[in-house]
Parts: structure tokens; C-alpha cells; sequence
């Protein structure tokens, strides 16, 4: 079994509403997935259904091939979106407290505590009282506390919010790095230049029904059109436009180039490969820019959303 | 070290080093006992004051009557006008002036009496004189009419109905009294108890909701653990108070006393009135050795371990609707529209126990009381050291613990869909629909 987490046809109602309709996942091992889906779709209740804080009406989920029991909360670490912890009670005694829910013992939480605060530096905070912290030293406990007890499987969601980029590139090199000592991440976000950035896979949940899922390179492969972008140089550009544009599909193209250019985007159709349409352009122009146009997670997430 | 454990010493410790809560504490019993030896205190000048009060007594039949007292200075004013006697009185600054008017029926010279004073005399004052003469007159008309005073005074006769139940078990009137205070202080003590620490553990579930930290508990605890936690936890605390104020409040009656020489147990509450008043119509000998026996008397083994299950079960009960009550509403202001149906069956228990237990601890509505659940424990604990039958008891209790049961699963229920609802402020009907998701 390569995937830590499956989710089957899962299902749930909240009296009349319909948060969840037949929704499946897989999650393979040591990827990092990322659950896409604008407000309101499910991801929340999908989340929850996986960490046991919701049953689901129908439909089953497992973990490492097993369904889910009690136990396996040890084995996950959830960072909700709507997080907090008890203002006024110290952040060393909170973490050990939140770490022996998760069934550590108080030796092995203290070890590991010592250990995520030497290496974000905030040693000096264990006895601080969170409400005398600000929003994104919160986040750091909050996300230590996530992390703390070696959990196979990973969720967060939005984790980057509240804060700064030097802290929010702190935390995005620590989940990958928790990823490559073989944690599985589940990634729920809006913010789509770190599904870009992060992401192997994604499913995309739209009114409760999941509507696309996969590797993310191999739905960028699947939602690309075979367009190139083209810079070009001539001293007849009207010519060289004409002849290509009597060969190929020509849309105009934006992007920035140091040099006056034609600038184009060219659709090729079958049987034209990329070489055909390069040869053609060096016999016409001098070639500046060449590029395959591929589809932005953001693309991607406007165009599906929009179109169902 | 299970969940259960953990949240239970996590809740109580909050509590315990809350510091409101250590400040309540401690400083509670110390305004209780402050105030009490404050209002003794004042009492005491109060009664301390010497009042000097001048007797005009035309009639002249009074001189026998107003003896001085050890605060009452009693002066008779002889062959003086009223306007000149009320000029004197009220230069030489006294409390004030009885001017008792005669009439010219010799037979019966008395017309009528009145008080001058300054201010407007303390009414203890005024029905002691009015005593004092009621009585002369009575006298005067029963020697008048042929009556011999000696007679009537030899043939008052004093007796106390002694009581004895069917089984030979002797009881007095202190017993029934001291059944009462048993029972009262219990069904009492239950009900502040609920009130106080039904409150914290709702804020305690509010401050959870409020602080979003309850997605992070429960991804590692069942809500149903959390909230038995919780309820248990701040139990405990409420228990350390209780003990708290008792010793306190014990040691600081004690050094006030000692210190002001105040002896506090003489301001009465209604209850030692009657223990007294009981006592009073019994020989002074017997009073120990009475008491002693009614106290001896109690079902006292019954008393403990049904006040133990019945405190319990009654505090479990109630502290759980609290807790639901958190979980559904996002702040404490909320809370109104739900907390009429939990006050309202407390309210009723303290009423039904303190109109109809006294009069009647195995009548008809009483018993019932004690049954139905929610206002059972208070009720109950009324009227257990009257002597209730086991079986009612235990059925009783049983029909606690199913409704107990019950509310649990209704409030974790309540607490599971509630806890996760943010902004929305809940209608029953709501509520209703939560049960079934």
C-alpha cells in the first residue's frame, strides 16, 4: 500500500445541506497533497472526517490500509485553520499539555519541546504566557505543537497565514524537510503560488464534489494547449507575422523582453511538434524567446471552478 | 497517563491558580465573617446606649411598674405641667417623655398614653411600654372584678408533649428542628454549589470556543471526554473552595470572637431561634443530653451516603446542561434564553423543599418532588433525615442516574456540533436539528 491516507466515497450531510457528496482521495506516502476549493466547498469537513472530529454519514477512511480508530490521532498532526490556544496559560505547560493528549509521555514531550525550540530559537518563551505573545509567535507553538508528536500524516490548513515571509519561508522549509524524513503533508490552502511551490498533488473540492485530483505536473500536462510563447526579431515583421499566422493558430502574447519584439502565442495542433514550429520560426526571424505556455495552479483552479 | 486524567488536572489547575479565583477564596469568608462581626459590632453600641426616659403619671398607678433595666433609665416627674414636663425633658436632652393621662372615672382613671420625643422612638421601646402597662391594667381590672392574681399565677401549668414513634424511638421538638437544619442546610449547599460552578464550566467551555482552541483539543480527544473533564475538573476546584471557606470561616469566627469578644452565635438565624425556643419549653438539665439524642437520633450513615450520591448525581446532572449550554452560544451574553430552563426546576426544588418539606416531608408533593430527577436531589436531601424509605431512595437515585445518562449524551450531543459552530446564535430549533447531524 503506497498511500498513508484513503478516503472512500465519503459523504455528509448537515441536516438539509449536502457537505460532502461521494468524495475519494488517496494520499500517496511522502508527497505533499494539496486540498484546493474555494470557500465553502467541504475541505474543512473532509479534514475533520479525517481527524475523527466529525463522522462521516457514509463512506470510510484509512490510514496505512487500516480504517481509521481512536488510536490514529497519534499519528496525525492537525493544524486547523480556526486555531488558538489558552491565552492564559504558560507555553511550555500548554505544550506538554497538548502533547500528552496526543499521547506522548511527559519525558519524551519535554526532549522533543527542547528540541523545536532550540531550533526555532524561542527557548526563552517556555514560560511566557501565550497571550503575551504576538499573533505569529503564537503560530510558531502552534505549529511546534502540531509537529511534536512524529505523526505520519500532516494537515494543515492555511498555515501560512499571519505570518511574515521570513517566518512563513521558516515553516515552509520545515514542513518540507518533515516531508523528506518521510511525513506525508495534506495541504489546504487559497493561496496558490505555495500549492505552486509545494505541491506534488492536488484535488480540487468544488460544492462538495471533488472535481479534479491528481499529480500536479500531470494535470498541467492534461490543461496545457500545446502554446508557445514567442519573441521575434526581423526587419519585416509584417511579412514574418503573415506567413506564420497563415501556418499556425497566432494570439497575442504580453510578457517582458528586453528587446522591441514581435511577441506571440502560438498554438501548434497535431502532428506540429515544438521542433517543426522552431525551425520554421529560425527560418523566418531571429528567435529571442521561446517558451512552452503552461498553466498556472491559479489558471487551473479559475478555469474548473468557473467551468462546472 | 489517559486523556480523562489529564484534562481533569488540567482543568483544575487553571482554576486553582486562577487569580480571581484564589482572591474569591480567600477573601470571601473574610467579608462574610467581617460583615457579621461589623453588623454584631453595630448591634452591640446599639444596645449599649443608655436611654433615660421621664414618666408624667397623672394616674399615679404606675410607680410600681417601671423598674430601671440596664439601659433604661426610668424618672417620674410629679406635680408638673405637660407642657412644663416636655419643655424639661427635652432640655436636659433625654429619649423622650411617657405621659400617661388620667380620666376622671375613679374606678378606672386610665384615659390614654403618649410619647414625646425627639426623633421617632425605636418601636421596641414603645411595646415594652405598652407591655408594661397592658399588663398593670389587666392586673388592676382581674383585683377590680374579684380575681385572685396568687391564683392565677399558681395555676399556670407548663407542658411538653414528649413524642415517640411506633417503634419506641423517642423525639422531640429539637429533633424535628435539627431534621430541618440538617436537610435545609444540604438541599441549600446543593443549590449555590450548581449555581456557582455550573457558571464556571460554561465560561470554561465558552473561553475554549472563543480562544479557537477546541479544533485542536478535540483532533485529540472525544468532546465527550473533554467535557466529563471539564465538569469533573472544576468540581474538584469548586470541592477546594468549599473546603477552604469551611476552614476559614471556622478559624476566622474564632480569633474575631476572641479578639473583639464578640460572641457571634448571638445574632440568630431563624432556624437556632427555634432550636432555642424548643430547648427554652424543656428542663435546662435535659437540653445537653436532648440534643445529644436527636442528633444521635439522625439517620446519619443514611444522611452521609445519600447526600454524597445525591450531591453528585445532582451536581453531574445539572453541570452538563451548563456545559452544553457553552458549547452552543459564542459568548456569555448569550446564554439568557438558555438558562431559564435550568434555573427555573433549581428554583422550584428550593421552593417545593422549604414550603411543603417542612410541613409535610411525606406528603403527596414532596414525594413526588423527590423523584422526578430535576428537582430530586434537592428535595430529597431535604427529606432524608425525616427518615425516607431505602426503596425510594434508591429508586430516586436510579431515575437520577438514567436522566443523568441522558442529559450526557444529550449535552455531548449539544457540545460536539456546537463547539465547531462559530457566529451563529442558536434557536431551540437549532439545537433540535444539532442532535441529528
Amino acid at each position: 500500500m503506497n498511500d498513508v491516507l484513503v478516503a472512500k466515497n465519503v459523504s455528509k450531510h448537515f441536516g438539509d445541506f449536502k457537505a460532502l457528496n461521494d468524495v475519494s482521495i488517496a494520499v500517496p506516502k511522502g508527497s505533499i497533497f494539496g486540498l484546493l476549493g474555494p470557500n465553502g466547498a467541504g475541505k474543512t469537513t473532509l479534514i475533520r472526517i479525517i481527524n475523527q472530529i466529525t463522522m462521516p454519514d457514509s463512506g470510510s477512511v484509512f490510514l496505512d490500509g487500516n480504517p481509521l480508530k481512536p488510536t490514529d490521532i497519534q499519528n496525525i498532526g492537525y493544524l486547523p485553520e480556526e486555531r488558538g490556544l489558552y491565552k492564559s496559560m504558560k507555553v511550555g505547560e500548554q505544550a506538554l499539555y497538548l502533547a500528552q493528549l496526543k499521547g506522548m509521555s511527559k519525558q519524551d514531550a519535554k526532549d522533543r519541546l527542547k528540541y523545536w525550540f532550540d531550533k526555532l530559537e524561542i527557548g526563552d518563551w517556555w514560560n511566557k504566557k501565550i497571550q503575551e505573545l504576538s499573533k505569529g509567535q503564537a503560530q510558531k507553538i502552534q505549529f511546534i505543537v502540531t509537529v511534536l508528536h512524529r505523526p505520519k500524516l500532516l494537515i494543515f490548513d492555511e498555515p501560512f497565514s499571519g505570518f511574515d515571509p521570513i517566518n512563513a519561508t521558516l515553516i515552509k522549509d520545515e514542513i518540507l524537510q518533515l516531508r523528506d524524513e518521510g511525513a506525508t503533508v495534506i495541504f489546504s490552502t487559497h493561496r496558490m503560488e505555495s500549492v505552486e511551490e509545494l505541491c506534488d498533488h492536488i484535488a480540487l473540492i468544488h460544492k462538495s464534489n471533488k472535481i479534479l485530483d491528481g499529480k500536479l505536473n500531470d494535470i498541467k500536462r492534461q490543461y496545457k494547449t500545446n502554446t508557445f510563447e514567442v519573441g521575434l526579431q526581423t526587419s519585416n515583421p509584417d511579412d514574418v507575422v503573415n506567413s506564420i499566422k497563415s501556418k499556425f493558430e497566432v494570439l497575442p502574447a504580453t510578457f517582458k523582453n528586453l528587446n522591441d519584439d514581435i511577441k506571440l502565442n502560438i498554438k501548434l495542433s497535431e502532428p506540429t511538434s515544438s521542433n517543426d514550429l522552431l525551425t520554421f520560426l529560425t527560418s523566418k526571424a531571429e528567435v529571442h524567446h521561446f517558451v512552452e505556455v503552461i498553466p498556472s495552479a491559479n489558471d487551473i483552479f479559475i478555469q474548473t471552478v468557473t467551468n462546472n | 497517563m489517559n486523556h480523562l486524567s489529564l484534562i481533569i488536572k488540567r482543568e483544575y489547575l487553571t482554576k486553582v491558580r486562577n487569580k480571581s479565583f484564589i482572591i474569591m477564596t480567600f477573601l470571601s469568608p473574610m467579608i462574610m465573617i467581617g460583615l457579621i462581626a461589623l453588623v454584631a459590632y453595630l448591634s452591640q453600641i446599639n444596645n449599649n446606649q443608655n436611654r433615660n426616659i421621664s414618666i408624667l403619671d397623672e394616674t399615679g398607678l404606675f410607680n410600681t411598674v417601671f423598674a430601671d433595666s440596664e439601659h433604661i433609665k426610668y424618672t417620674f416627674l410629679n406635680d408638673i405641667s405637660l407642657d412644663n414636663a416636655k419643655e424639661l425633658v427635652n432640655s436636659k436632652e433625654e429619649y423622650g417623655l411617657l405621659y400617661i393621662k388620667k380620666s376622671n372615672d375613679s374606678i378606672q382613671p386610665y384615659e390614654d398614653a403618649k410619647f414625646y420625643s425627639e426623633d421617632s422612638p425605636s418601636l421596641t421601646i414603645i411595646s415594652s411600654l405598652e407591655d408594661k402597662i397592658e399588663k398593670k391594667l389587666t392586673d388592676l381590672k382581674l383585683v377590680q372584678d374579684g380575681v385572685d392574681i396568687e391564683k392565677i399565677k399558681s395555676s399556670r401549668t407548663y407542658i411538653t408533649i414528649g413524642q415517640e414513634s411506633f417503634e419506641g424511638q423517642k423525639t422531640s421538638k429539637i429533633d424535628s428542628y435539627l431534621k430541618l437544619a440538617f436537610g435545609g442546610a444540604a438541599g441549600y449547599l446543593l443549590f449555590m454549589f450548581i449555581i456557582i460552578y455550573g457558571n464556571m464550566i460554561m465560561r470554561s467551555v465558552i473561553e475554549e470556543k472563543t480562544s479557537r482552541i477546541i479544533e485542536v483539543i478535540i483532533s485529540s480527544v472525544k468532546p465527550i471526554q473533554l467535557m466529563m473533564g471539564k465538569i469533573i475538573g472544576t468540581s474538584l476546584a469548586g470541592v477546594t473552595q468549599f473546603v477552604i471557606w469551611v476552614i476559614l470561616g471556622g478559624v476566622m469566627v474564632f480569633v474575631v470572637s476572641a479578639i473583639f469578644g464578640i460572641d457571634l452565635m448571638q445574632i440568630q438565624s431563624p432556624q437556632q431561634e427555634m432550636i432555642q425556643q424548643a430547648m427554652a419549653s424543656s428542663d435546662a438539665q435535659n437540653q445537653a443530653q436532648e440534643f445529644m439524642t436527636a442528633f444521635l437520633n439522625l439517620p446519619i450513615l443514611n444522611l452521609c451516603v445519600a447526600f454524597l450520591f445525591f450531591f453528585l448525581g445532582g451536581f453531574l446532572l445539572y453541570s452538563s446542561l451548563y456545559a452544553a449550554i457553552g458549547a452552543a452560544v459564542d459568548s456569555e451574553t448569550d446564554t439568557q434564553q438558555f438558562m431559564m430552563p435550568i434555573i427555573m426546576p433549581l428554583v422550584l426544588a428550593v421552593y417545593v423543599g422549604v414550603f411543603t418539606v417542612i410541613e409535610d416531608p411525606h406528603g403527596t408533593v414532596s414525594t413526588v418532588f423527590s423523584f422526578i430527577p430535576f428537582t430530586s436531589p434537592v428535595v430529597m436531601l431535604m427529606r432524608i433525615p425525616f427518615g425516607v424509605p431505602i426503596w425510594q431512595q434508591i429508586l430516586s437515585f436510579t431515575l437520577l442516574v438514567g436522566t443523568f445518562v441522558f442529559t450526557v449524551w444529550f449535552a455531548a450531543k449539544i457540545y460536539r456540533v456546537g463547539i465547531l459552530m462559530y457566529g451563529k446564535k442558536p434557536s431551540y430549533k437549532e439545537l433540535f436539528k444539532w442532535l441529528k447531524y
